[in-house]
């Protein structure tokens, strides 16, 4: 099976161009719309079928012993380019494959990917049923799959970075799905724009990589650093930079402050979207980056710390706006932003297998609880709203059970799968040599601030009293099979999937196991930091306990005392204001950042109007006068000089015109004389 | 005697009356009379040497020049009528057709 790893990337996109490009075909030859049953069969087939592959690869992967767990194939050489000279004098040829590369660190991303992938495609069937434009959307969808997979089977920066943009890229596509909507089209490029600016910093970060290791190729680049480095750089050097660089990136693309704004606007896409690109999927490639290039990051403690404390600040920051935001995706979202913020203090601190743990969960319960959302949004016809929503249980029970799932995943509780990997994030950040007790502190924080709001989502949406508009007894019913399945599959996964990565005073860290040599090349400091299991289940107690205040507190302000929160709000006004308003960054942004760059082309477009154009245009003028110039020199002069020469001729011929009388006699005078003449020249010359 | 220079200038003589009257007359039918006494003074000139150099060339060329004086003659007459037959004058003057 591993001989088809190909088909893993190359699925998606026959779904894409079946889908979209046909789609498209029949739209212009016929006017009507694609069948969507076809649709959906060949975008659901193609990702289920690359499920299978990755299921089929992986376990081959399995029969290999650890150390010998990497499949590498090229498809074909991509840039064939010449040599270069790189920063230690040495030459190097800029030769990038398309190749894939298939490790246990990849392995795993592709079965979360296609996993995960597959079911919220199953859902979008159900939820975009209604729309016309139901086979675009699975074309974008199958499109992003593709720059998913290639992004996370790459072998090279460069090719990583295809992905990379090409998942940005139908980020743009699918957040703008709704076009009529000109929120969407903003949000979509809002979107587009400031992952930009992060992928800015990426390329610095690849140009950089090759020019120090005159290579891009990942096995390559990681075994030079790992020759070169045999210590972590102690100052800040080249391969700090690198790995900053890098990060600007991963910053940009798993919307870690100040580049994560535009996760919360991209919720103007379909929930599926939200469930698929800014959850489960696209947010999560920074990370996997970051893990994937663990050994230039192991050897730049400096910018760790820095990974660390942006991460851990996000995670905080991204849950206090949580806590009060009345939109239930927007909930979700900035509970994305603050749980991407843990998988990226996980990868500050060192612990890269447990971030990437987190990912995988994160992945299900994530993607569980906006597919719930969105069956909650189309049951009450687009209400996102969580003040009008209420007492939807009796309505909606599978989707409240299973989301009850999620929530409880989240929050942390023992027993489901958010409960093993944060708990291994926060033991890792206080136990490791990289990490710190402010870190493993402010993690508990925003583990008892993630209940809270969980919770408050759930009590608002689910249970207390009705607000939902009613039009004339039609109540909300729950969704279609096509969509309560996944949810009910994603449930499952929610608890199951913890269980590969016991904390060690419970049992064996599968997952840890199985990922562990994928990160060989990274650096092992000989100090392990604490080991000690008694402080572990202290740490983790202290932790569920936070956890259960946060819910505690949610259950009494939203179920128990609602009007309490009247009252506090009344009281901590001020307070109350800049959080539910997050804080007036997005404000900030556009003071400081995007009205100044809307004044710097307005500027640019006088001096286009004015002085590209007045050249322009003043060339014209120029021709026009040379132009009219040079006519009236014809005119005047050339002409003239024409109608002289004429009128020489003219007179001329007046005058000689008088010998042709006509009369034959004078002629002959003429002939007589010229005779004379004749005879009297040779009668004086001859003689 | 009568030697050769008293015929050649009686030529000369004959033939300058004929040349003034082509180029004084203004009557078509005069202008070819006129050069018949230039032809004819030719004649008188040709046959004078013919006796003075005793060839006959001269007599012989003479005769040439009174057969070829008659055709022309009659050809000229004939475009003379054409000429009348179209114009309805027989004055030189008259006829400036070919004026530029």
């Amino acid at each position: 099976m591993l001989d088809y790893l190909w088909l893993i990337p190359l699925c998606p996109l026959l779904g894409f161009v079946i889908n979209g490009l046909f789609g498209v075909w029949i739209r212009r030859r016929t006017g009507q719309f694609p069948p969507k049953r076809i649709v959906a069969a060949i975008a659901c087939g193609t990702i289920l079928l690359a499920f299978l592959v990755s299921l089929g690869c992986f376990l081959d992967l399995l029969q290999e012993d650890p150390e010998h767990r990497v499949y590498e194939t090229n498809l074909f050489t991509w840039i064939p380019g010449g040599a270069i000279r790189t920063a230690s004098g040495e030459s190097a040829v800029l030769l990038v494959e398309w190749g894939l590369q298939l490790d246990q660190l990849s392995a795993l991303m592709i079965l979360v990917v296609t996993g995960v992938g597959f079911l919220i495609h199953l859902y979008s069937i159900g939820y975009m049923w209604e729309e016309d434009g139901f086979y675009r959307y699975f074309a974008y969808l199958n499109l992003f799959m593709f720059m998913m997979l290639t992004l996370v089977l790459a072998n090279n920066f460069l090719l990583m970075f295809v992905g990379w943009e090409g998942v940005g890229l139908c980020s743009y596509l699918l957040i703008g799905y709704y076009i009529q909507k000109k929120s969407a089209g903003d949000a979509a490029k809002k979107a587009f724009v400031v992952n930009r600016i992060g992928d800015f910093g990426f390329v610095l970060g690849i140009l950089m990589i090759f020019t120090y290791f005159g290579t891009l190729d990942f096995t390559e680049v990681f075994e030079k650093v790992a020759s070169l480095y045999p210590q972590p750089e102690a100052l800040w050097g080249p391969l700090c930079w690198i790995a900053l660089l890098l990060f600007i990136g991963a910053t940009g693309k798993s919307a870690q402050v100040p580049l994560y704004v535009w996760l919360p606007d991209a919720m103007e896409g379909p929930t599926p979207v939200s469930a698929l690109i800014h959850a489960a999927t696209m947010v999560t490639a920074g990370v996997y980056m970051i893990a994937r290039s663990s050994a230039i990051y192991s050897r730049a403690p400096d910018v760790m710390l820095i990974v660390a404390t942006v991460g851990i600040f996000t995670a905080l920051f991204a849950a206090s706006i949580a806590l009060f935001q009345s939109d239930i995706k927007k909930v979700l979202a900035y509970s994305t932003v603050s749980q991407l913020g843990y998988m990226v203090t996980a990868m500050g601190v060192g612990a890269v297998s447990a971030g990437v743990f987190h990912l995988a969960t994160h992945a299900f319960f994530k993607a569980l609880l906006f597919l719930g959302s969105g069956s909650v949004i189309l049951a009450l016809h687009h209400e996102q709203d969580m003040t009008k929503m209420g007492g939807l249980k009796k309505y909606l029970p599978t989707t409240c059970w299973t989301m009850w799932v999620g929530t409880l995943a989240i929050a942390g509780v023992p027993g489901l799968a958010g409960f093993f990997s944060k708990d291994e994030i926060l033991w890792r950040a206080y136990s490791l040599p990289q990490g710190h007790f402010i870190i493993w502190f402010l993690g508990v924080l925003v583990a008892g601030m993630t209940a809270f709001y969980m919770f408050r989502m759930m009590f608002l949406t689910f249970h207390g009293k009705e607000q939902h508009a009613s039009d004339s007894g039609h109540h909300p019913h729950e969704s279609p099979r096509v969509m309560i399945v996944p949810l009910m599959i994603l449930a499952v996964g929610s608890i199951l999937v913890g269980y590969l990565g016991l904390p060690a005073w419970l049992g064996p860290n599968l997952l840890e196991e199985f990922l562990e040599p994928a990160f060989h090349t990274a650096y092992r400091p000989l100090d392990e930091g604490h080991h000690s299991h008694s402080l572990e289940i202290l740490l983790t107690v202290v932790s569920v306990a936070v956890a259960g205040l946060g819910i505690f507190l949610a259950y009494f302000f939203f179920l128990a005392q609602p009007s309490r929160t009247d009252q506090l709000r009344e009281r901590f006004q001020t307070l109350y204001r800049w959080v539910y308003n997050k804080y007036y960054v997005d404000e900030l942004y556009d003071t400081l950042i995007v009205n100044r760059c809307k004044n710097l082309g307005s500027v640019l477009s006088i001096f286009d109007h004015y002085v590209v154009d007045g050249i322009i245009n003043g060339s014209a003028a120029l021709t026009r006068f040379t132009a009219r110039t040079s006519g009236l020199v014809d005119t005047h002069i050339v002409d003239r000089l024409v109608n002289l020469v004429a009128e020489i001729v003219e007179y001329f011929s007046s005058v000689f015109r008088r010998i042709q009388t006509g009369l034959v006699q004078r002629y002959f005078l003429a002939f007589v004389l010229g005779v004379i003449f004749v005879i009297g020249f040779y009668l004086y010359s001859g003689v | 005697m009568v030697g050769a220079s008293h015929y050649l200038i009686l030529s000369t003589v004959v033939f300058s009356i004929g040349v003034i009257g082509v180029l004084t007359r203004r009557n078509v039918i005069i202008i070819f009379m006129s050069i018949e006494l230039m032809l004819n003074a030719v004649n008188l000139n040709l046959v004078a040497f013919s006796d003075h150099l005793q060839d006959l060339s001269g007599q012989v060329f003479a005769v040439f020049v009174i057969t070829v004086a008659a055709a022309e003659a009659a050809v000229g007459l004939g475009l003379v009528i054409c000429l009348f037959r179209n114009k309805e004058t027989v004055n030189v003057d008259e006829i400036d057709l070919m004026r530029g």
